[in-house]
């Protein structure tokens, strides 16, 4: 189990996290789907997911929601991510590597604009 | 799959997919009686044993989209390719549980693998379920294993609210999770290497 040391400093954690989305601004609200049905996990879809919650942490990114989505029935597409930014409309990328969810952090969710190379129309 | 741990991510999606609320992983490295056993074990909707009969059979599924649901099939193969089995324990209304079992010297036996980065995907993937995991070790000739156990619950109730892919309580979850499996892992293998003859 966790111990009461690491406990406290979850409630640190806790405490800065809290204080800092009353500093900032209420930026768009990005979330982000990782398809993780058996052809996805197959397909590397647990190393994506590694890499965009490593993107979070080293950046701080707030306003950030990781979730998942079972077989969407593009298989050969897999690892499948599913990106809506504030009310946006949904965009697909489909054979996301760690190495395209380096592109699609930093091009598309901070830069606004969309990575075509990994787009599935 | 590559890895045992990549089979635990599988089988815990089903898991959440029969509506569970709370999902425990159990995975055993037992080198003293060389079998490394993994258990995943669910409180959600379970099924009659006709329906568990058929798991086996690649071409059942509760999907409505394919024919085909392979999670079970390949890793019941690959534990039967290692003098291992799966088994499974279920009723309607009163959970799931898999069990799955390796001869861990096996020469076939996938490795385990990044155990953590299962743990964590899955934290994050179903911040409503409640998930608890355990890795044991023991090591030849011990009589003890040593455990780590990670459960979701004492943090979530201190976190109240703040969700889990805030970057601090990320690092936070990571970081425990790596550094309690890697602990339990390392230990193990330093007194392996004290039982190698010179």
């Amino acid at each position: 189990m966790p111990d009461i040391k690491s406990l406290e400093d979850l409630k640190r954690i806790r405490e800065e996290a809290i204080q800092k989305r009353q500093l900032k601004q209420e930026t768009g609200h990005v979330q982000i789907t990782v398809g993780m049905g058996t052809p996805g996990i197959a397909a590397g879809a647990r190393e994506t997911m590694k890499a965009i919650l490593e993107f979070i942490e080293s950046r701080q990114l707030a306003n950030t929601v990781v979730r998942q989505t079972g077989n969407i029935g593009l298989d050969s597409w897999e690892p499948i991510v599913q990106v809506v930014i504030g009310s946006e409309p949904q965009v697909t990328y489909g054979k996301v590597t760690p190495f395209a969810v380096t592109r699609i952090m930093e091009e598309h969710v901070l830069g606004g604009k969309i990575v075509k190379d990994y787009l599935i129309e | 799959m590559k890895e045992i741990a990549l089979h635990l991510l599988d089988i815990a999606e089903n898991s959440v997919s029969a509506q569970a609320s709370a999902v425990e992983i159990m995975v055993c490295e037992d080198l003293h009686a060389d079998r490394l056993e993994v258990q995943i074990k669910d409180n959600g909707k379970g099924m009659p044993a006709e329906t568990a009969r058929q798991l086996g059979d690649p071409f059942y599924t509760t999907r409505t989209t394919r024919k085909v649901g392979l999670g079970i099939p390949l890793f019941q193969t690959a534990a039967q390719a290692c003098n291992g089995s799966l088994i499974i324990s279920s009723q309607p209304g009163m959970g799931t549980t898999i069990q799955v079992d390796f001869q861990h010297s096996h020469i076939d036996r996938m490795p385990l693998g990044d155990y953590p980065a299962t743990c964590l995907a899955l934290l994050i993937a179903h911040p409503e379920v409640n998930w608890r995991f355990i890795y044991r070790q023991r090591s030849p000739g011990s009589s003890q294993a040593d455990e780590f156990i990670f459960d979701d619950a004492p943090i979530k109730e201190i976190l109240d609210g703040v969700p889990l892919c805030e970057p601090g309580v990320l690092g936070y979850l990571r970081q425990t999770l790596e550094e309690g499996v890697g602990a339990i892992a390392s230990s193990a293998q330093a007194v392996r290497h004290s039982l190698i003859p010179n």
